[in-house]
């Protein structure tokens, strides 16, 4: 009963780890239909905020939840600002021109900050324990954070007027355009937002995985598959395939071992997109958010 | 009377979400017809010929050509079986020349020798030599145009559905396209789906006219023209548009 | 004209192949023939992605994982055949297998462009992730431990059929440099045949090749297919240059090194990605001793000044820029000759006044 309650948590917490590392990418996909190649190093960039303004003597709680979601968020609308809106409509350039940023920033931060581990941050919760079997709780905590965080982006996007018409841009770009909305200021708002979440996700995680210049490429595998594999909509998307990859990988790493999960995550992906070409939520939920 | 029937609908359907586009329709051609179908924006005739080339799966209902049911086949399955294609909005391959375009239609099924030939017949048909070298991209729109048709014939189908050919057309392109129609008339069965009135009664002998996803009658053009719901669905409609 | 200015590119560059497979090894010491050797493999591995993005509008992100898989399947099966001849065999149709396979699922499941990119992509990099974790001695195939991050020590290619007579570095660079060669000139004759004319209509129009009954996805997975073969051959040239294979080959930042090649040196072409893979390993490696500036940090500006700028690549671009001097050149001649005769006609019409 122990073993089961404690796999069952590590199960939900793989969940919330792939809603949290993927949130910011499905906002950005599903409002602009643009795969954001950069989205790891956003996240890594929330990780350095962290680490910086922590050992710079801010409170960890203000350095995650203010310090990394507002300046990546900030860097965020830059990109936007100096790349991304000259390359609207054009899909695989934008993919490309991402895919430099990247590269871009992995070598920015390795300039300044080295190529090593900058100085880690410890979790700040202890371990909870179910029986025989300890849990951290700071995981525990995180998945309290992407509830949180998939009902934020539920509020934002149903009862604001900025919502209001982000829904009307995704359903239709030019309809929304001659109707008065800047589309042009829809998607700068959509992408510092998308970063903002990344940055948010990419701090709250840096006590456990630490951070390197190159730790983006270890979340991004992931939060493609996910992103992808959930479709257009964004929060039906990323919940319902996160919840369905997120459970296969933690089965799979329970009973095979770890690097096995990520391989039938990988390829459960696939069939799921031979299956479903246009994601879960091009065939189901079609509506939804 | 079911002889030489090649190509047939049977209660065939097509809804978008709620949206019902095409409704049961029962529709049926006979081998060397020249059947023209027409009918007001909006009447489903697209959604129609996109189910006849595969292009969309129906939601319920068959299409069958030559005793084969094509409903759940892909688009070049149904090209295959010698059907050439022309859609509504003209679909080249703009990076390439005339003769590459035609070439790679009559290649398809002809062996290259054979396809060779026939690309600069169907170029020397369409008149289209003193172009044959540009760039698809590089034409106008007329002649854009007939180089679909050029396409669809390098193919040598025996059936061939056309959407809406004249479209964007001068007067003088129409009158040729017509001329081109009635030619491959003489060895193909065709379907030609149009809104321009003048350039059906060049062409046609026989007319489909849908309204509201269904067929609201079926009769040669002096029948269809007399008839008061057509006047009143398709040219009323026109008059007042 | 177009025509034979074709034939005479493609001649000049055989001759160029040709100069560099037998002058190379005579002029340059052997450090720089083995380092020239590694860069050839790359140049395979450049070429194979021109061929399916640039001609078949497929676009990869994840090309190295072929690469990476021809290298490994050659070293695992090397060790075990005891012998190269059979293992560059198997490796080859090893890379092709894993390019079909993935091919299926994409083609015949219809992902548009960015849904192709991003899958390859994370292909290659779950295969990173997986292959580092096999340091274990558990994880062997056959006698060959996989090694983890430490990758596998590859045994060099030895005489055919004789395991008894290995290569030195100069030969292994033969044999890379023909590979190369003959991989061009497949790729050519792929490109100017039926099959590869309609790969290009697919890239042109998907919707009208269908429609004139043409197979797109069988079209597309033949071409990925092929695709992956050749960058396989590239994988094992690679690990044969090095002596080793190593997990770092799937790494995100060798898949991006590949984009670059293709991007800067021109989609479309072959030759371009062949030139750009040759001049950024020359570029990166000089930047990597001077360690002035970041190589990430030169390579992201690099891509995002290209898709900016330089969209089309070098190699079109200096192609387009020669055609215009040139037809600039003309018309400046045929306009003079035009005055000229102008001037005589003119003359006539005084005489007749």
């Amino acid at each position: 009963m122990d073993l089961f309650a404690a796999l069952a948590l590590q199960i939900i917490y793989g969940i919330a780890n792939l809603v949290l590392i993927s949130i910011g990418l499905a906002v950005i996909f599903g409002m602009m239909r643009v795969i954001n190649l950069a989205h790891g190093e956003f996240l890594m960039l929330g990780g350095y905020t962290v680490i910086v303004a922590t050992n710079n003597g801010v409170n960890i709680w203000i350095a995650m939840f203010i310090f990394a979601p507002l300046i990546v968020g900030i860097i965020g609308l830059i990109v936007e600002w100096c790349l991304i809106r000259f390359l609207y409509g054009r899909m695989v350039d934008t993919l490309l021109a991402t895919w430099g940023l990247s590269l871009f920033f992995i070598g920015l931060i390795t300039t300044i900050f080295g190529a090593q581990t900058a100085t880690t941050i410890s979790p700040p919760f202890g371990a909870i324990t179910i029986g025989d079997y300890s849990s951290s709780g700071y995981e525990l905590f995180l998945i309290f954070i992407a509830i949180l965080a998939v009902a934020l982006v539920y509020l934002l996007f149903r009862y604001t007027k900025l919502g209001l018409v982000a829904r009307g841009t995704m359903q239709g770009a030019d309809m929304a355009a001659s109707l008065g909305v800047s589309t042009q200021r829809v998607y700068s708002t959509t992408f510092g937002i998308g970063a903002a979440l990344s940055g948010l996700a990419g701090g709250l995680l840096a006590p456990i995985t630490g951070v390197l210049p190159t730790i983006g490429a270890i979340y991004i595998g992931k939060a493609f598959i996910t992103v992808i594999s959930g479709g257009t909509a964004i929060l039906a998307g990323t919940a319902s395939a996160s919840i369905l990859l997120g459970a296969v990988n933690g089965i799979v790493a329970f009973v095979v071992g770890p690097t096995m999960g990520e391989v039938a995550l990988l390829l459960l992906a696939i069939v799921l997109l031979r299956l479903m070409p246009q994601g879960i939520t091009g065939r189901f939920f079609k509506r939804s958010l | 009377m079911r002889t030489n029937v090649v190509l047939e609908t049977r209660s065939l359907s097509m809804h978008f979400g709620g949206v019902v586009a095409v409704n049961r329709v029962d529709f049926s051609l006979r081998e060397n017809e020249l059947r023209c179908l027409i009918g007001p924006n909006g009447a489903g005739k697209s959604t129609f010929f996109k189910c006849l080339t595969a292009q969309l799966r129906p939601t319920s209902g068959e299409v069958v050509i030559r005793d084969f049911n094509v409903s759940g086949s892909e688009s070049h399955q149904v090209a295959r079986m010698g059907v050439g294609i022309k859609t509504q909005v003209p679909n080249l391959f703009d990076g390439l020349d005339v003769e590459e375009n035609i070439w790679l239609s009559a290649s398809q099924s002809a062996s290259l020798k054979r396809s060779r030939v026939i690309t600069s017949e169907v170029i020397e048909r369409l008149q289209l030599g003193d172009v044959r070298k540009s760039q698809l991209g590089s034409l106008a729109h007329g002649q854009r145009q007939l180089v679909e048709l050029g396409m669809v014939l390098a193919g040598e189908p025996w059936l061939v559905i056309l959407d809406e050919p004249t479209a964007g057309m001068t007067q003088e392109e129409v009158i040729r396209t017509a001329e081109i129609i009635r030619e491959i008339n003489k060895s193909a069965t065709m379907i030609v789906v149009e809104h321009d009135m003048q350039f059906i009664r060049m062409i046609a002998r026989k007319v489909t006219v849908f309204h509201q996803g269904q067929i609201l009658l079926e009769g040669d053009m002096d029948e269809v023209s007399a008839d008061a719901r057509v006047r009143e669905v398709y040219l009323g409609h026109r008059k007042t548009s | 004209m177009k025509r034979s200015r074709e034939i005479n590119s493609l001649i000049s560059i055989g001759i160029v192949g040709l100069i560099i497979l037998f002058g190379a090894p005579l002029s340059l010491d052997l450090f720089s023939v083995i380092s020239l050797t590694t860069a050839i493999s790359l140049a395979i591995l450049a070429l194979s992605l021109g061929l399916i993005w640039g001609f078949g509008g497929i676009l990869c992100f994840g090309q190295t994982a072929f690469f990476g898989i021809g290298g490994y399947a050659y070293a695992i099966a090397a060790l075990n055949f005891g012998g190269s001849t059979g293992a560059i065999i198997a490796a080859v149709l090893v890379a092709a297998a894993a390019a079909a396979i993935l091919g299926y699922f994409m083609f015949y499941g219809r992902l548009s462009d960015v849904y192709l990119a991003v899958i390859t992509l994370t292909v290659t990099l779950i295969l990173y992730s997986v292959i580092r974790r096999t340091s274990g001695p558990e994880y062997k195939i056959g006698i060959a431990k996989l090694g983890g991050f430490n990758g596998i020590n590859v045994p060099p290619i030895n005489y055919p059929w004789d395991a008894t007579q290995f290569l030195y570095p100069e030969h292994v660079f033969y044999v890379a440099m023909v590979a190369l060669l003959l991989a061009y000139f497949l790729c050519v004759w792929l490109t100017k045949s039926h099959f590869g004319r309609v790969c290009v209509s697919i890239r042109e129009n998907e919707v009208r090749t269908e429609l004139l009954g043409y197979d797109i996805r069988f079209y597309k997975l033949c071409m990925f297919t092929v695709g992956g073969a050749i960058a396989g051959l590239g994988g094992i040239m690679f690990a044969n240059s090095i002596g080793r294979i190593t997990p770092d080959v799937f790494n995100l930042y060798n898949a991006a090194l590949a984009i670059i090649w293709v991007i800067i040196g021109g989609r479309g072409t072959l030759i371009g990605p062949v030139f750009g893979a040759l001049i950024l390993f020359y570029l990166t490696s000089f930047l990597g001793r001077q360690a002035v500036v970041n190589i990430n940090l030169f390579l992201g500006l690099v891509l995002i000044v290209f898709v900016l700028v330089v969209p089309k690549g070098i190699v079109p671009s200096l192609v387009e820029l020669w055609d215009r001097r040139k037809s600039r050149r003309m018309t400046a001649r045929s306009a003079r000759r035009m005055r000229r005769r102008g001037r005589s006609r003119v003359k006539e019409v005084q005489v007749e006044d």
